[in-house]
C-alpha cells in the first residue's frame, strides 16, 4: 500500500456533501490552509441543482411556504435546538450570497435570495417549494405561476421521467401543459437514456442544432419549451442561450432523480474552483482514524484502496452527513457517530424511530437524531460542553432538524458550514 | 350470476381447490376479496416441509407433509427448489431431543441421515463452529406465489373464474341452504350476486368470519409469525434447529435470498398483521446461534402471515396446537350446501383442496376421484416472472436493447412489466404497481421499491395506464406497502437505504404534502 506524505493543515473538512464542499469553500476563501477528504468522489452528486432554504413549516400541517424567512422565523422561535436557531437570518443570506459568486465565476448562474420561493415542477409531476434555482429553470418556475402555453419535450429510451405523465398530472393545475416524445439524436435505436450521458452530448452545437430544429416543428406558437434537466454539464450557460436562441422561445429544464445533471454541475464547480483558492480535496480517501495530538489539533489516518496517509489539522470539520453518507451508524440498538464516537442524540428505543407510515407528515423521529452542537457549531462531548476545542459539525449529521420534511436540504449545508468556519477562524486565531 | 361451486378465498388452498374440482368438470367460481395470497399463502416460509419438524408435537401434520411434500416435488417441480434440509443442534441445546430425534422421524417414515459435524460444515460453511449434531433431511423451497398462479391458471383453461378485489358480505339462506351470496367489489362498489349449488369457505383465517354470515361458529384461533429476508442467500438447503419447535428455528432458502423465521404471537385481531421489532430481534438472536453471519447480514424486508389454526379442546398455546387441516360438512349445522376447509400448511394445500373437493363432488353426484396428485401441474409462461432470478435470464435471452430495465434490482425488463399488465387487465383488474409487484419481483430487490417504482410508474403512465394523479396515489400505496416490511429491520445499510428514499420522495418530489 502507498504511503503519502503526512499532510497538515489548518482545517481539515472531513465530507465532501453540499456541507464539506461549502465548508471548504469558505474556509479557503478566508485564507485558511484546507483540506476537503471525501469518501467518494462528492455526495453533491445526489444534489437536485436546487437550493432550499425552507420550503414547508410546520410540517405536520404540510403547509408549503412562499416566504422562507418568514417560516424560518416561526420555526426557531418554536424549535429553538434548531440548528438555524444559532444563525442569524443575515448570516444565511451573506452565505448564499458568497457561494453564488463563486458559482457565477464557474458558469453557474442561480435566480432568487430575495423574500420569496420559487414553485418549481419536478419529474414526478408534483411542485416544490425552493429559494435558488439554476437560471435554466427559472422559465419553468414563471410559466407553472402563470399558467403559459408550455410545451414538455422528453426522448424515447428515458425511464425515470415522463413527460406525459408531468403533463397528466398536472392536468388540473396547469391546463395548457402538453408533451411529446421525440428521438434523441444519434441515441441507439431505442436504447436506454441516462441523463448524464445526454447532459454530455448537448454540450455538441451539432446535437443541439439537431434537437431546436425538431423542437421548433411541433412547438406551437406562444408555447414556451421544458426539458428534463440535461441542458449541458460543463458548459451549461453556453448550451442553455444556444439551444434557447435557436429555439426561438424560452426554455426551462426539470429537476430530475439523482444522480441529476444541475447536482453534478455543482460538484464540478467545486472542484473546478477549490483548487484556484488553494484548497486541497483529497476524494476517495476514508478517514478510519481520528485522534487528537498533544497540542489541541488532530491527526486523521486516511486512505483507501491503493493508498494511505496522515492528515494533520489544528482543526477538524464533521461534514460527514447521515447514514448515507456514513457519519452516522445505526446498530439494532443504538445509533454511532463514525470519526470520533460522539454522543448522538437519538430516540432511546428502535421502535421509537419510526412512524408506522412512510409518507407520515410528522416525519421520523430518526431523521431528527444526530449531533449536538454548541452556538459555535461545535459538536457536544458527554458533559454536554464541546468535545473538542477546534472540532465543529455541519449539515445534515446535525441533531434537531428534517432537512427533507422541511425542503432545507442546501440552505442547511450553506448556513452552518458559513458559521462553524467562521467560529473555526476565530478560535484558530486564539 | 349462477355456478356449480362458488371457492371464497384466492390463496393457495381456494387455488388448488378450483383446479380440483375442474379437473371434475365442476364449474367454478372464485372470488377473492384483495389479490392473490392475501392471508397466509403470502406470508409463510416457502418450506415444502420434509415433516422432521413436527415428529415431536404433531405425527399427522408429520405424515401429512411427508406425503405431501413428495407429490408436490414430482407435479409442480417448476413451483418447487429441491433445495434439501438439515436439522443442527448448537452447544447448549436439549440433549435428549436429540437423542430422541431419529427414533420419532422413523415412526413417522420420515428419513433422515446423521451426519459428522465437519461433513455438514462442508456442506454449508457457514453453520456455527459451535454445531454439536446434524441430520440431513428431504425439506425443499417452494414458491407460494407460482404455486397459486399456476393452479389458478389451470383452472382457468379448464373453465373456471377467478374474480378479485370482491368481498363476500352475506348470505341468504332458504331453508336448508345458501341460496345466495352478496358480494362487492372493492374497487368500484358494485354489488354483486351469486346463486352458486355449492358454496366452499376456503377463506384461512377468516374462515370464521364467512362461516358466521351463515349463522355458524368456527372457534379458531390466530397466531402471527415473523419472518426477515436477507439481500443474498447464505446457504443452499433449509437449515432447521434441532430442539424442539421454538422461534427463530428455521433458515429457508428462497432463490436468491433467504428467509429467517418464525415466532408465534396469538393474536385477536386480523386487522393489522405487522412484524415487530421485538420478534424480530429475537429472530436475529436466535438465528445467530446456528449461523452467525446472521449478525451482520443485510435484511432487505420483514413480513408476518397468520396461521388459522382451529381451536383445541383444551387451552393449548399457538405453537402445540395442531397444524392439521379440517373439513367441516355445514350440512350438520343445517346448511346442505356449505363446506369450510381450513387450518392446515402451505405443504399440504393439494391434501386439503382434495378432501373438500371429495365432499364438494359427493354433494353434486359427481363420481369423479380426484386426480391432483399424479397429474402435472401445467407451467404457465406468463408466471415465470415470480422466479428469482428468471428475469434476468430471459431478459439476455432475448437481446432486445429496446426492453429497457425497470426493475434494476431484480431485473425486471418492460416486457414483464407489459406481460403483467396484460394479466392483470384481462383477468378484470387494474393494473396496479402492488399487482404487479405479487406477480413479478418488482420492488422486492435492496431498494425495496423506491427507484422501480418511479420507473413503473412513468412507464404505466406512457403505455396510457395511468392518468392524472392516479399513477402519483398508487406510487404512494406502493411505497407504504413496502414500508410496512420496512420499519422492524432499519438499521445499518437498511436505514441509509431509507434515507435515500426520504431523499427522494420527501426532499426532492415533495411527496408527503401532495394532495
Amino acid at each position: 500500500m502507498k504511503e503519502s506524505e503526512p499532510i497538515t493543515c489548518d482545517v481539515a473538512i472531513i465530507g465532501a456533501g453540499m456541507a464539506g464542499m461549502a465548508s471548504a469553500l469558505y474556509a479557503a476563501n478566508r485564507g485558511l490552509n484546507t483540506v476537503l477528504i471525501g469518501r467518494t468522489n462528492g455526495a453533491t452528486t445526489f444534489a437536485s441543482g436546487l437550493l432550499d432554504l425552507l420550503g414547508v413549516y410546520p410540517i405536520e400541517q404540510k403547509k408549503k411556504r412562499l416566504h422562507p424567512w418568514k417560516g424560518m422565523a416561526e420555526l426557531v422561535a418554536e424549535c429553538p435546538e434548531h440548528p438555524f436557531a444559532m444563525i442569524p437570518q443575515s448570516a444565511i443570506r451573506e452565505a448564499f450570497a458568497e457561494l453564488l459568486e463563486f458559482l457565477k465565476l464557474e458558469g453557474l448562474d442561480y435566480c432568487g435570495g430575495a423574500d420569496k420561493n420559487h414553485e418549481v415542477i419536478t419529474a414526478l409531476g408534483t411542485s416544490k417549494p425552493t429559494y435558488l434555482i439554476p437560471r435554466s429553470m427559472l422559465e419553468g418556475a414563471r410559466a407553472f405561476r402563470e399558467g403559459r402555453p408550455c410545451l414538455l419535450i422528453d426522448f424515447h429510451g428515458m425511464r425515470e421521467y415522463s413527460a406525459r405523465q408531468i403533463t397528466s398530472v398536472l392536468s388540473k393545475k396547469w391546463p395548457a401543459l402538453r408533451s411529446e416524445r421525440i428521438e434523441f439524436p444519434e441515441a441507439l435505436m431505442g436504447g436506454e437514456l441516462y441523463t448524464t450521458s445526454m447532459a454530455d452530448s448537448l454540450e455538441s452545437a451539432a446535437l443541439r442544432t439537431k434537437i431546436a430544429e425538431a423542437a421548433r416543428e411541433i412547438r406551437k406558437e406562444n408555447e414556451v419549451v421544458g426539458f428534463p434537466a440535461i441542458l449541458g454539464l460543463k458548459s451549461a450557460r453556453k448550451v442553455f442561450a444556444d439551444l434557447q436562441t435557436q429555439i426561438g422561445a424560452p426554455i426551462f429544464e426539470i429537476p430530475t432523480l439523482p444522480p441529476s445533471v444541475p447536482g453534478l454541475r455543482l460538484k464540478e464547480a467545486f472542484e473546478s474552483y477549490l483548487p484556484k483558492i488553494g484548497a486541497r480535496f483529497l476524494p476517495f480517501f476514508f478517514v478510519s482514524e481520528a485522534r487528537k495530538t498533544g497540542d489541541g489539533g488532530f491527526e486523521l489516518t486516511a486512505g483507501g484502496e491503493s493508498h494511505h496517509g496522515l492528515v494533520r489539522s489544528r482543526a477538524v470539520i464533521l461534514a460527514t452527513g447521515r447514514f448515507l453518507g456514513k457519519g452516522l451508524l445505526a446498530e439494532r440498538r443504538a445509533i454511532r457517530e463514525t470519526v470520533f464516537n460522539l454522543p448522538v442524540y437519538q430516540p432511546g428505543n428502535r421502535k421509537d424511530w419510526h412512524r408506522e407510515h412512510f409518507f407520515d407528515p410528522e416525519g421520523h423521529a430518526v431523521n431528527r437524531c444526530g449531533l449536538v452542537v454548541d452556538n459555535l457549531f461545535r459538536p457536544v462531548g458527554k458533559n454536554e460542553t464541546p468535545a473538542f476545542q477546534t472540532l465543529f459539525a455541519v449539515g445534515s449529521i446535525l441533531a434537531h432538524q428534517d432537512w427533507a420534511r422541511t425542503k432545507s436540504g442546501a440552505g442547511l449545508a450553506i448556513a452552518t458550514a458559513y458559521q462553524a468556519v467562521n467560529a473555526c477562524r476565530v478560535e484558530l486565531g486564539k | 350470476m349462477h355456478v356449480q361451486a362458488l371457492i371464497i378465498g384466492g390463496g393457495v388452498t381456494g387455488a388448488g381447490l378450483a383446479r380440483d374440482l375442474a379437473m371434475r368438470g365442476v364449474r367454478c367460481l372464485l372470488v377473492e376479496r384483495s389479490d392473490l395470497n392475501a392471508g397466509a399463502s403470502g406470508g409463510n416460509h416457502g418450506l415444502l416441509h420434509s415433516g422432521a419438524r413436527y415428529v415431536s408435537n404433531d405425527k399427522i401434520s408429520a405424515i401429512e407433509c411427508r406425503d405431501e411434500a413428495a407429490i408436490l416435488k414430482k407435479i409442480a417441480p417448476q413451483c418447487v427448489e429441491d433445495t434439501g434440509g438439515l436439522f443442527v443442534a448448537v452447544k447448549g441445546d436439549d440433549e435428549n431431543y436429540i437423542a430422541d430425534f431419529p427414533n420419532l422421524c422413523a415412526q413417522c417414515g420420515i428419513t433422515v441421515k446423521e451426519l459428522s459435524v465437519p461433513e455438514a460444515l462442508e456442506m454449508e460453511y457457514r453453520l456455527s463452529k459451535d454445531t454439536t449434531a446434524v441430520y440431513e433431511v428431504n425439506d425443499a423451497s417452494v414458491d407460494p406465489f407460482r404455486l397459486t398462479l399456476e393452479n389458478t391458471s389451470h383452472a382457468e383453461s379448464l373453465g373456471s373464474i377467478f374474480i378479485k378485489h370482491t368481498k363476500v358480505e352475506g348470505f341468504t339462506l332458504g331453508r336448508n341452504a345458501i341460496t345466495h351470496v352478496h358480494c362487492r367489489n372493492q374497487l368500484t362498489g358494485a354489488r354483486e350476486i351469486i346463486q352458486a349449488d355449492q358454496v366452499i369457505n376456503a377463506a384461512g383465517a377468516w374462515a370464521g368470519e364467512i362461516a358466521r354470515m351463515a349463522d355458524i361458529s368456527i372457534p379458531m384461533l390466530f397466531s402471527k409469525g415473523s419472518l426477515l429476508i436477507t439481500q443474498t442467500r447464505l446457504t443452499d438447503r433449509v437449515i432447521n434447529r434441532l430442539r424442539p419447535p421454538s422461534d427463530g428455528d428455521l433458515f429457508v432458502p428462497g432463490g436468491t435470498v433467504s428467509i429467517l423465521g418464525t415466532t408465534s404471537v396469538s393474536i385477536e385481531d386480523l386487522a393489522t398483521i405487522r412484524p415487530e421489532i421485538d420478534e424480530i430481534d429475537l429472530l436475529v438472536d436466535q438465528g445467530v446461534e446456528m449461523i452467525p453471519a446472521l449478525q451482520d447480514a443485510r435484511y432487505i424486508r420483514a413480513y408476518a402471515g397468520v396461521r388459522p389454526l382451529l381451536q383445541p379442546k383444551d387451552g393449548d398455546s399457538g405453537r402445540s396446537v395442531s397444524r392439521g387441516f379440517h373439513v367441516f360438512d355445514h350440512e350438520e349445522d343445517g346448511v346442505t350446501n356449505f363446506v369450510t376447509i381450513t387450518g392446515g400448511k402451505l405443504t399440504t394445500y393439494r391434501l386439503m383442496a382434495e378432501k373438500a373437493a371429495d365432499l364438494v363432488c359427493q354433494k353434486l353426484a359427481i363420481d369423479i376421484p380426484c386426480r391432483t396428485a399424479e397429474a402435472v401441474l401445467p407451467a404457465c409462461g406468463e408466471h415465470e416472472w415470480t422466479i428469482p432470478g428468471q428475469a434476468p435470464r430471459l431478459w439476455l435471452k432475448k437481446q432486445d436493447p429496446t426492453d429497457l430495465i425497470i426493475c434494476e434490482c431484480e431485473m425486471v425488463p418492460k416486457s414483464g412489466v407489459d406481460q403483467i399488465c396484460q394479466l392483470l387487465t384481462t383477468e378484470n383488474g387494474k393494473p396496479t404497481l402492488q399487482g404487479i409487484s405479487l406477480r413479478s419481483r418488482l420492488g422486492k430487490g435492496s431498494c425495496q421499491g423506491a427507484f422501480c417504482g418511479i420507473r413503473a410508474t412513468a412507464h404505466l403512465y406512457e403505455r396510457e395506464i395511468l392518468e392524472k394523479s392516479d399513477g402519483l396515489r398508487d406510487l404512494r400505496q406502493f411505497i407504504e406497502n413496502r414500508w410496512k416490511g420496512q420499519t422492524t429491520i432499519l438499521w445499518d445499510g437498511q436505514l441509509a437505504q431509507a434515507e435515500l428514499q426520504e431523499a427522494i420522495y420527501c426532499g426532492l418530489f415533495g411527496l408527503e404534502i401532495e394532495e
